[in-house]
């Protein structure tokens, strides 16, 4: 379990205040000059050093990400873009540290734009966050007028922030179609190679990462890049912060070390599973887009990378999605596929037309009024979703469906099947007239 | 050039393809074929449709191939050339499933589809689709869009490739196509559900894999494998775009886009696409003499005497005004009949623009070719509005200013081109002193390694006409346009009869009168070779003898009419504006009586006693050939081998100061000729041009 000292978000929960002055007290801007004076590729090799793996979902490490950039500022600028268009149904770890530690972002945002030589950082926030973005742009004023960022600042490295405010599409947390959105086009996803690496933002060289990703930066440069490497197993280091919700105790959002089984993280934290352990039926453990696990799968599976990627899922977000034994799965996965449905861009031809397909089919399912040779179909769907787009929405519409057939397969049998039942015919039942 | 070129492995083949290529290039260069929707050789890469995907062994996905650049492909892990499967069963499940979700809200209408038989989307079913539909929910309907009176919508069949999308903001210049919404309710529309404001409107009904987007005018008209499809020429501006005329019986029922990279690439401007219905109304087909003020039908026998009649008397009392169509055979023609009969007086520029005068004909003709513009570096236009004027041209102009950031400079109306330009004056006076004009253009037209200057004839018109044209030629040979490998001088023409007709020496002969003169009451018998474009109100009691095909301005004046073919009718010659010989192919047949133009003037000669020395079209070329010899080559532009030509200086301009602004070329881009003007489309996109509507019929 993660001690105290050892957090990198000391007011997750905004129980002090998120001002300059206070977040100084906690740690923050402390020895950013000094860091800044060490060479990019100093940073780069203290993130590598650190084992940190991208937050938004795919786990890309960061450190090896960073380097992917010119090694030289040519004829067009660099650019970081952080994306905080949070937005993976669960995940709600961004927001806070928005609300709450925004001058870790800043700073952040800074050191990584002088590891890739940028000297401007767009953050891309989601359109519905309207308290975070007030939050933030208010520390991004505390920043500039205390001469931390910006002009000929304190730091040493030129470096403006801009923050960008969504209007609320799930697509444009994609990188590409958040470049797209930046840019002021619809926000769909452009068609990789080139990655934006080489050509991004306006067409120049840019790295997008997660909130959280670049907000841990500084002070696992603070504190060294052993010291984060410290937790978790290997190749899934560092903290992380959890969002749990669902079907346990207390719901919480809570950083803690990776690796962390799921039986701890949940006992530890959330107060155990609505019902008790038994009463645990499937987790959906990094947001909506992954596989569910069932109970006995997850129970006592590592909360990292490679344990979920090993049980066919994936941490994604560490967005951990609780379900107990009331939950009707099929009718959970059917919102879900709603919720691809309604976020699919609409560009390219398998997840424009399949979303819908398979969430009317799931909806019939929920009910029961399907056929069975039809589960073998949704299934053969998904396939032909997954892996056929221009992005990884058409994955993320097509796995939860997938976790749904692979665990859950005798649930969907059993309900067409009781659906189709002959039912007994009460006597003197009332017809409706019409 | 080892370095540029890539080796991989398709379908266990060897290949080496530049690395410039995409996979799906270098897939067909394999002889593998690959299904796409999307994806178009002249349109930007979109990489939506997902139809054209490949197996990449070692890659956990399959491979877009449109999108995907084979000099960015890595090799194998052990230094082999990258394995590419365009077959087996992977890729062939991968197609598959794209299919179905192409046909799920697919409608299958086919049989009420116009595109049903040259259908993409039909096609590419047959070849990679399932037998039957695992689909039974219901399908989603798409309102239809008012897209105009030439493009047809019916939207469910939309299939949201792109293409139209990409084709308006790429091509035509005009972002007023685009995809609103998202997810399965994405429809495509033009903004606030109006028509295209571009020339190039009609191609997007090429475009469209399937068939949302057909062609309005021809909707619910044929079947495609019913129709007797004719490659031939298109006369609408002097481009000479390559069509194919696609006729039912005796009627035209569409005119379509033939590639020809050198002049049309695959485009075709509206006018020429959708004119067809212009063929079939308005028709001379028989013909008429004027008796007691009326217009009576006659036999030939009896108009011919009637015309030798009026021909019989004082020659240079006599003149012939060739129109904008006349093809080459007709003109010749009827210049050897009025030279044989002494008649000095023939003009084949109705407008009055000043050039074919000195006989040099570097000095009418677009030298630096149609395809040249896309090796220029700066462009300067002078009285040309090649939107209007070369509609196809403009789109290959924005094309360069797009991709070979080509400078354009404009001397005339500042209109909107679909490209920036800087606006260096309005009229003549302009040209004064321009060459070393302190300007952005200027400067990049001084520095230019191939300068290019295009004159467009509203610059020619009037008393300054022949200043501009030599000051124009004085710039390009001050900027040092003329050379063995390059020449940046032309004139850029809208008449597709004029360049032939001026080949061919149709000018005022010794002491002849021009049109303006012969209109002024310079004759008092007129012949008009499909001259309409004319002011005819200072005749008086000149007799007017009108050769043509519609019943038009000319004909309503004519005190005898001689109807001719129209140039879906004939085998005729055409010279385009860079002086490129090209030949119509006859598709259907003439109107009633009405006759090849050339062969009314034998007809004639023989009446009046001078007999011409050709039978048959044939022997005219022959004629034409040995006289000329650039009716030799066929389909072939000269080009930079005219440079000797202009190498001379020009006389130096006069008049220059004191000239008029140059003009629009015409008052209505879609009624410019007979064929245009009898055309019910043409009249349509006249009114919704001017913004007003089509008037709906009460029913």
């Amino acid at each position: 379990m993660l001690q105290d000292k050892d957090r990198i978000f000391t007011n997750l929960y905004g129980v002090h205040s998120p001002g300059l002055e206070e977040a100084k007290k906690r740690g923050a801007w402390h020895l950013t000059r000094e860091m800044l004076q060490q060479t990019p590729e100093w940073i780069c090799d203290q993130i590598k050093a650190s084992g940190l793996r991208g937050r938004g979902g795919a786990g890309f490490p960061t450190g090896l990400k960073w380097t992917f950039m010119p090694k030289e500022v040519r004829d067009r600028p660099h650019y970081l873009v952080v994306n905080a268009d949070e937005s993976e149904p669960g995940t709600c770890k961004d927001r806070e540290i928005m609300r709450h530690d925004p001058h870790l972002l800043i700073e952040g945002c800074m050191i990584a734009s002088y590891a890739m030589r940028a000297h401007a950082c767009y953050v891309y926030l989601r359109g519905e966050y309207i308290a975070e973005r007030e939050a933030l742009e208010k520390a991004v004023r505390e920043a500039y007028e205390a001469g931390l960022i910006g002009k000929n600042n304190k730091n040493g490295w030129d470096f403006d922030l801009y923050v960008h405010h969504g209007a609320g599409a799930y697509i444009c947390g994609e990188e590409t179609a958040l470049l797209e959105s930046l840019e002021g086009k619809k926000g769909q996803p452009r068609l990789k190679p080139p990655f934006p690496a080489n050509a991004g933002l306006y067409g120049c060289p840019t790295t997008v990462n997660n909130v959280e990703s670049i907000a841990v930066a500084p002070t696992i440069l603070r504190r060294g890049a052993e010291w984060f490497a410290g937790f978790g197993r290997p190749n899934n280091t560092g903290t992380k912060l959890f969002c749990i919700s669902g079907h346990v105790n207390k719901p919480c959002n809570v950083e803690e070390e990776m690796s962390i089984t799921f039986k701890d993280l949940i006992d530890t934290h959330c107060g155990g599973i609505r019902g008790g352990w038994d009463n645990l039926k499937a987790v959906i453990p990094g947001g909506s887009s992954v596989p569910m696990v069932p109970a006995e799968q997850i129970m006592d599976a590592y909360m990292d990378f490679d344990t979920l990627r090993d049980l066919k899922s994936g941490l994604g977000t560490a967005a951990v999605i609780v379900m107990d034994k009331s939950t009707d799965l099929i009718k959970a996965i059917a919102r879900i596929s709603y919720f691809y449905k309604h976020e699919s861009c609409g560009q390219c031809t398998p997840c424009r037309e399949g979303t819908g397909w398979m969430w009317r089919v799931l909806e019939r399912m929920a009910k029961g009024e399907a056929e069975h040779n039809e589960i073998d179909m949704l299934l053969d769907v998904s396939t032909q979703i997954e892996g056929h787009t221009i992005c990884a929405l058409g994955d993320a519409a097509a796995w939860p469906v997938q976790g749904l057939i692979r665990h859950f397969r005798h649930e969907i049998e059993d309900r067409i099947t009781q659906y189709r039942a002959p039912r007994a015919l009460v006597q003197g039942a009332v017809v409706a007239a019409e | 050039m080892a370095d540029d070129l890539f080796k991989l492995n398709i379908d266990g083949r060897d290949i080496e393809v530049p690395k410039s290529y995409t996979l799906m290039q270098a897939c067909e260069e394999a002889g593998a074929e690959i299904p796409r929707f999307c994806y178009h050789e002249r349109l930007s890469i979109a990489g939506n449709c997902r139809m054209c995907l490949v197996q990449w062994k070692g890659a956990p996905k399959p491979i877009a191939s449109c999108a995907q650049t084979v000099g960015e492909m890595r090799m194998n892990p052990d230094g082999t050339p990258p394995n590419i499967l365009t077959k087996g069963d992977y890729v062939e499940k991968a197609r598959n499933g794209v299919m179905e979700f192409l046909l799920i809200n697919h409608p299958l209408d086919c049989p009420i589809c116009d595109q049903g038989g040259e259908c993409d989307l039909q096609d590419q079913a047959m070849a990679y689709g399932r037998s039957g539909s695992r689909y039974d929910l219901n399908k989603r309907a798409v309102e239809n869009k008012n897209m105009g009176p030439l493009v047809k919508t019916i939207m469910t069949r939309c299939i949201q490739c792109t293409r139209c999308v990409r084709f308006a903001a790429e091509v035509a210049g005009v972002e007023e196509i685009g995809m609103i919404s998202r997810g399965e309710d994405a429809e495509i529309t033009t903004y606030l559900e109006e028509s295209l404001t571009s020339e190039l409107s009609g191609n997007v009904i090429d475009l469209c894999p399937v068939g949302a987007l057909t062609s309005k005018p021809y909707a619910y008209n044929a079947r495609p494998w019913e129709l007797r499809k004719t490659e031939s020429i298109d006369v609408m501006d002097a481009l000479g775009s390559a069509i194919r005329i696609d006729a039912k019986g005796d009627a035209v029922m569409r005119i379509m886009p033939v590639i020809n990279e050198e002049v049309n690439e695959e485009w075709l401007s509206d006018k020429s696409r959708f004119i067809w219905d212009g063929l079939g109304r308005q028709r001379l087909d028989k013909p008429y003499i004027r008796e007691n003020g009326k217009l009576r039908p006659a036999s030939w026998g009896e108009a011919l005497s009637a015309t030798a009649e009026l021909l019989k008397g004082d020659a240079s009392r006599m003149g012939i005004i060739a129109g904008n169509l006349v093809e080459v055979e007709q003109a010749k023609a009827a210049l050897d009949l009025a030279r044989s009969l002494g008649i000095q007086s023939t003009d084949c520029r109705p407008a009055g623009a000043k050039y074919g005068l000195d006989g040099v004909r570097e000095r009418y003709i677009l030298n630096p070719t149609l395809m040249g513009v896309e090796e220029a570096d700066a462009l300067l236009l002078i009285g040309v509005n090649p939107r209007v004027e070369a509609a196809v041209w403009n789109a290959r102009i924005r094309k360069a200013w797009l991709w070979n950031d080509l400078k354009v400079g404009v001397v005339g109306e500042p209109v909107d081109l679909t490209y920036d330009y800087e606006h260096l004056g309005i009229g003549a006076d302009s040209l004064a002193g321009l060459f070393s004009r302190d300007s952005v253009f200027m400067e990049a037209f001084r520095n230019a390694k191939r300068p290019m200057v295009v004159v467009g004839e509203q610059a020619l018109l009037g008393d300054a006409g022949l200043d501009v044209l030599n000051a124009a030629h004085d710039l390009a040979l001050e900027a040092s346009a003329i050379s063995e490998d390059w020449t940046g001088f032309g004139v850029l023409h809208n008449a597709a009869g004029r360049v032939g007709a001026l080949d061919v020496g149709f000018v005022p002969g010794e002491g002849g009168a021009d049109t303006a003169e012969m209109l002024s009451g310079g004759v008092d018998t007129l012949v008009l070779l499909g001259a309409d474009e004319l002011d005819l109100s200072g005749l008086g009691s000149t007799k007017t003898i009108y050769v043509g095909h519609h019943g038009d301005a000319g004909a309503s004046k004519a005190d005898i009419i001689l109807p001719c073919a129209a140039y879906s009718e004939l085998d005729a010659t055409y010279v385009n504006t860079e002086g490129r010989v090209q030949m119509t192919t006859q598709a259907v047949q003439p109107k009633g009586e009405a006759k090849d133009g050339w062969a009314i003037f034998r007809a004639l000669s023989d009446v009046l006693g001078k007999t011409l020395s050709y039978d048959s079209d044939a022997e005219l070329r022959q004629v034409l050939r040995e006289q000329n010899e650039v009716f030799a080559g066929l389909g072939f532009a000269p080009g930079a081998s005219g440079h000797a030509a202009l190498k001379e200086a020009p006389a130096k301009p006069q008049g220059l100061v004191k000239a008029r602004p140059f003009e629009a070329p015409f008052a209505d881009f879609y009624l410019t000729n007979p064929i245009a003007r009898a055309s019910k489309t043409m009249a349509e996109c006249s009114l919704m041009k001017r913004g007003l509507e089509t008037p709906v019929a009460a029913e």
